[in-house]
């Protein structure tokens, strides 16, 4: 295969070379902490396994809707904002007025540090608002697609794209519009954490982390089952492979299209959650800075692919924060961007394709 | 290979190709066809694109009087207007040639505009004095400026569709944007800062952009020279306006320079859709395989328009520098939103159509863009609202009571966020409801001669019979019988 | 280009005909030879070695049950695939590696099963789009103004004979019409016009006559004798065997991937492997 592909030869050798010296570093020159890079291995991780679990929800509504949808980075702020809402709320009730604490403090009425949300403290506001994210982004998704898409179904997916982008506007400015523009911090100053040693000192690793790790997993796993064990499953990989096939066998088309709506935008509304649940800071954007990172670990594992996404989610983060060791982080996203603009060129289905569409 | 990508298929397209082969009736022909098309279309062009502008100016010019407004605040607002709309409307012209004609998605713009700016002001600036001024350029002329945007942006152009232009719409598209986004950084990152280049101090400035020399060739040849002077005292005169008219009549002779501009844009592009090379274009648009199947390399064709496109968006995004940001330049300004405006410019004027991208240009910058903060400020200067409530909830509130001040307040307050929600709206009410946009189904036609019927084939005419039983078949064809 | 002015002069005072036709006086009598040709799709052998001659100003027909590979082999010989193994030889050279666009310059163009017009172009854009050698497709060329003379010049020539084939094919009537907007009749009939505007030698048709009225299909195939005529040659992928019978000189029997039989309609009705292929394909 390599020598077939010259190009794909050339990226074999560029990433043994990386390998290499990042060996080099750790053992050889000592140049390059243990700690420091586990520290940078953790933080891709998480953030890999949030930007996975969009990816996870683009992904699907890539392959079976055959569009990329550009709203989609707005669907994890949307989750963010009406998951974190819900937490304020039950955190802080009785302390604040609570429209602030349902609009996540806008206007600066309350600060999320003085509510001292986190998983230990507050748990029961937490998985609620988790739960409050999946449910309203869902929904919201299936609203969109129902005053919106459902009445474009064959307009192409460059139609669609473009008008994914007008409903990427419009909710972004109607978050902002709601919930206002400024930033804020979301989580209390103390959050339990322990320190796991690594060979020349010590990486932390605080609740949130494990939170995010668990729910990542278990929400992959999740899906896993969801399309292998059960017929709503079997129908949207039917329908992710061949639409036309799919709908003369008698799947019926419309409600695998709900589902994977209800499931697509579940699950982008709890990595908006989890994501500020892990940066512990919220903004009217965040969803639409990670979009493309979602699209790149998306066409990284292959549209369709649901392990895919997830591997492509890991590798992004992990490529974001590794990054650092050789370029300013200033180009932490770009090295991002190059990774999927190559993996386009040299292998456009992706790296899972073929292998497990799910 | 580009299938389901036509950016022209209106829902004519979509019907018969959707149908029986057989019972597709031709549609009625454009009645102008009749007589001379191309004098007619290039008249009505003409008047649709200064009735626009026209109309567009009327309305900014009633509402301001209704409100009150200072006329030397209503000149301002339009000549700033106009200038804007300029800028757009080069951009959306650029635009017309990869999607409108050729079907390449490119959401990238803002990045062939940030080089294109950037290299312009790093060509341009005065060369770095120690003491005096650390960020330093080139200090070459103006024009050597922009013909550098030109040549940098149609460089990124074919290092971005070398590999990518093979690759299909939608992953072209995050190409496109994901280069965008690389450029930004590029320009932002610190590294590339101050850079020394054959003993001279160049560099991109990083996060805090560059500031070019306040006082540039172009004042010294129109302002310090002195001869506008009668020309504003003209002015002030005839509208009278109170006072010198000052800033905004700087601001009436960049728009004019610039709207001289877009008039070489149009002629050009005009120029080359009308054109041999326009019709492979719109051919790869239609179906690429076919133009390939008919013997043209379709890549080369792709890789001229693509460069061709992201030149002159480099250009606009230079004299977006110079003229609109005042020779300064900071990364934030190209976010990939700017490159989705110039979209729903092209969306709205019709994307393939040419005067509709320069009527796009001017309603999307009139109506959606500037418009909104324009009515805002304009119903604030009769009506004194209250102090807008700090949240939505305030707002609500207010409304459940029956008060809709609070509410009102309010959006007037977040008249920036509201005019993106509309602005996202239009968006998708377009591309339910009239995908072509304003002008996007007309026949531009693809040729350097008007295809009509010409003297010596006109006598071999069409008897009604001779069309045999194709005439039941197709029904009456609305084109028959009209050649002279 | 000036003998085919005199052509066009000439032209003028007649019948619509085509003052088209190749010059086949010092050309190869076998102008496409294939070798060999397979393909393989994901393990599915679509093409397993076919090899065929069609000769110069015939109607060649290429017929087999569905799944034969004949779409493949079409694909294979235009450029359109890659062989995994085998030859294309046009006027005695190889040209298995030629891209379509390279093909269709040489003369070998083909249309598709599916009449794939430019929907959101005229019929005249359509036709003005084909001929080979245009001037103005250079950008540089259609721009500057000392250029753009001679750019109009070659226009004004060509839409003389894209007015000649359109009345040929009696689509001229709908000249100002879109593409988009023909019946699927009439779409057959552009293409086809469509690619003569090429000036080609051998065109490869993929079911030219699939939904096409009777009345039509008998045009298309006088229109095809006529141009047999002039020095065109045919390969012609047709289901309808009673077309295929009646109009080919030459018939071609694909069958899972190979050529199965070839000869004469004669010799092809009477073939008993042939016969069994289709049965064996339920038809």
């Amino acid at each position: 295969m390599a020598t077939e592909k010259p190009l794909e030869a050339v990226l074999v050798v560029v990433g043994v070379l990386i390998a290499g010296d990042l060996v080099t570093a750790l053992l050889i020159t000592g140049s390059l902490q243990f700690a420091d890079v586990g520290g940078l291995v953790k933080n891709g991780l998480m953030r890999g396994l949030v930007i996975g679990l969009a990816g996870v929800g683009l992904s699907m509504t890539y392959s079976i809707l055959n569009f990329a949808n550009f709203s989609h980075g707005d669907y994890i702020t949307l989750g963010a904002f009406t998951g974190w809402g819900v937490t304020y709320l039950l955190a802080g009730l009785g302390e604040a007025d609570w429209t602030n604490l349902i609009l996540v403090g806008a206007g600066g009425g309350v600060f999320g540090a003085q509510l001292g949300i986190s998983i230990t403290g507050t748990t029961l506001a937490v998985i609620l608002g988790l739960v409050v994210a999946a449910v309203a982004t869902a929904a919201a998704a299936l609203a969109v697609d129902r005053a919106i898409y459902k009445s474009m179904r064959d307009a192409g997916g460059i139609p669609l794209l473009i008008t994914s982008v007008g409903v990427a506007f419009a909710l972004r400015y109607v978050i902002a519009l709601v919930f206002g523009e400024s930033v804020r911090g979301t989580t209390s100053p103390d959050i339990p954490s322990f320190a796991l040693p690594a060979i020349d000192g010590t990486v932390g690793i605080n609740a949130h982390d494990l939170v995010v790790l668990v729910t990542g997993v278990a929400l992959m796993l999740g899906v896993h089952l969801l399309l292998q064990r059960t017929k709503l499953g079997k129908a949207m990989r039917a329908m992710a492979d061949n639409e036309d096939l799919a709908r003369i066998t008698g799947i019926p088309t419309e409600r695998v299209v709900t589902w994977t709506w209800v499931l697509g935008g579940g699950l982008t509304g709890v990595a908006g959650y989890l994501l500020v649940l892990w940066r512990e800071t919220l903004h009217f954007r965040i969803g639409w800075v990670l979009l493309l990172l979602v699209f790149a670990a998306v066409i990284l594992g292959g549209i369709g692919s649901i392990y895919g996404a997830i591997f492509g989610g890991v590798i992004i983060g992990l490529t974001l924060s590794l990054s650092q060791i050789w370029i300013p982080t200033d180009f932490a996203r770009a090295s991002a961007f190059v990774i999927m603009i190559v993996i386009l060129l040299v292998r456009p289905q992706g790296l899972f394709a073929g292998r497990a569409t799910a | 290979m580009s299938g389901g990508s036509d950016p022209g298929s209106g829902p004519d397209s979509e019907a018969s190709s959707g149908g029986d082969a057989q019972s597709d009736p031709p549609s009625d022909a454009d009645p102008a066809s009749a007589d001379d098309p191309l004098t007619r279309v290039r008249e009505s062009d003409v008047s649709l694109i200064v009735g626009g502008f026209l109309a567009l100016y009327l309305g900014y010019v009633l509402v301001g009087i209704v409100a009150g407004l200072s006329p030397r605040g209503i000149f301002a607002t339009v000549t700033q207007l106009t200038l804007l709309i300029a800028i757009y409307a080069m951009l959306t012209l650029s635009l017309n040639l990869h999607w409108g004609y050729t079907g390449l998605f490119n959401i990238g713009i803002v990045g062939f505009m940030a080089v294109g700016g950037y290299t312009f002001l790093m060509l341009t600036m005065q060369v770095a004095e120690p003491g005096v001024r650390s960020a330093g350029g080139l200090g070459l002329p103006f024009v050597v400026g922009l013909a550098g945007a030109v040549v940098a942006a149609a460089v990124l152009g074919f290092v971005v569709g070398l590999p990518s232009l093979r690759l299909r719409a939608d992953y072209l598209a995050i190409t496109t944007i994901a280069m965008a986004e690389i450029v930004r950084y590029f320009y932002q990152s610190n590294a590339f800062q101050q850079v020394e280049l054959f003993g001279m101090s160049l560099g991109t400035g990083g996060g805090s952009g560059l500031v070019g020399d306040s006082t540039t060739p172009f004042d010294r040849y129109v302002y310090e020279a002195g001869w506008s002077e009668g020309l504003v005292d003209f002015l002030d005169e005839t509208f009278r306006i109170s006072g010198t008219l000052g800033p905004p009549i700087e601001t009436l002779f960049d728009a004019i320079v610039l709207l001289v501009v877009v008039a070489g844009f149009y002629w050009l592009l005009k120029r080359t859709g009308g054109s041999p090379f326009g019709r492979v274009l719109k051919a790869i648009r239609e179906d690429e395989d076919v133009a390939n199947a008919l013997g043209k390399d379709t890549g080369r064709f792709k890789m001229k328009s693509f460069m061709l496109g992201c030149a002159l968006m480099g250009l606009a995004g230079a004299l977006y520098v110079y003229f609109q940001l005042g020779n300064t330049v900071n990364p934030t300004v190209f976010r990939p939103r700017l490159t989705f405006f110039v979209w729903v410019a092209l969306i709205l004027g019709g994307a393939g159509s040419n005067t509709g991208s320069v009527l796009g240009a001017a309603l999307f910058v009139g109506i959606l863009f500037r418009g909104p903060l324009y009515v805002k400020n304009a119903v604030e200067n009769i009506v004194a609202f209250p102090d807008s409530p700090a949240t939505v909830a305030g707002a609500l509130g207010g409304l459940l009571s029956l008060d809709p001040v609070p509410f009102l307040a309010f959006l007037f307050d977040n008249m920036g966020s509201l005019r993106i929600i509309l602005l996202g709206v239009v968006l998708i009410v377009l591309m339910k409801r009239r995908p072509q946009g304003l002008l996007g189904h007309r026949k531009e036609t693809a040729a350097a001669v008007p295809l009509v019927p010409t003297e010596t084939t006109a006598t071999g005419g069409l008897t009604p019979g001779s069309e045999g039983p194709e005439a039941t078949d197709g029904g009456e064809p609305g084109g028959g019988g009209e050649r002279p | 280009m000036s003998s085919a002015d005199a052509a066009v002069e000439k032209g003028a005072e007649e019948e619509p005909t085509l003052e088209l036709g190749v010059e086949t006086a010092d050309l190869a009598a076998v102008p496409l030879r294939v070798d060999g040709l397979e393909k393989q799709f994901g393990g599915i052998t679509a093409v397993d070695g076919a090899t065929f001659e069609v000769e110069r100003g015939t109607i060649t027909g290429l017929i087999g049950p569905n799944g034969a590979g004949k779409s493949t082999t079409f694909n294979l010989i235009t450029g359109f695939h890659r062989p995994d193994a085998g030859a294309v030889y046009f006027d005695g050279d190889d040209v298995t590696e030629d891209s379509p666009h390279t093909l269709a310059r040489k003369g070998l163009v083909r249309t598709f099963q599916i009449a794939r017009e430019l929907s959101e172009m005229t019929v005249m854009e359509n036709m003005m789009l084909a001929p080979k050698g245009q001037s103005g497709e250079q950008l540089w060329r259609s721009v500057l103004p000392w250029t753009r003379g001679g750019v109009r010049a070659q226009e004004s020539e060509n839409l003389e004979r894209t007015w000649r084939t359109l009345e040929f094919f009696e689509l001229d009537h709908l000249w100002n019409e879109y593409a988009g907007n023909l019946s699927g009749g009439q779409r057959k009939l552009l293409e086809m016009a469509r690619v003569l505007m090429t000036d080609p030698q051998v065109v490869l048709l993929d079911e030219p006559l699939a939904g096409v009225n009777p009345s039509l299909e008998k045009r298309l195939l006088e229109h095809l004798h006529e141009l047999t005529d002039l020095g065109y040659t045919f390969l012609i992928v047709e289901h309808d065997m009673d077309v295929i019978m009646q109009h080919c000189e030459h018939v071609i029997v694909m069958h899972q991937g190979r050529v199965l039989a070839e000869g004469t309609p004669a010799d092809i009705r009477d073939n008993e492997e042939v016969i069994d292929a289709y049965l064996g394909d339920d038809l």
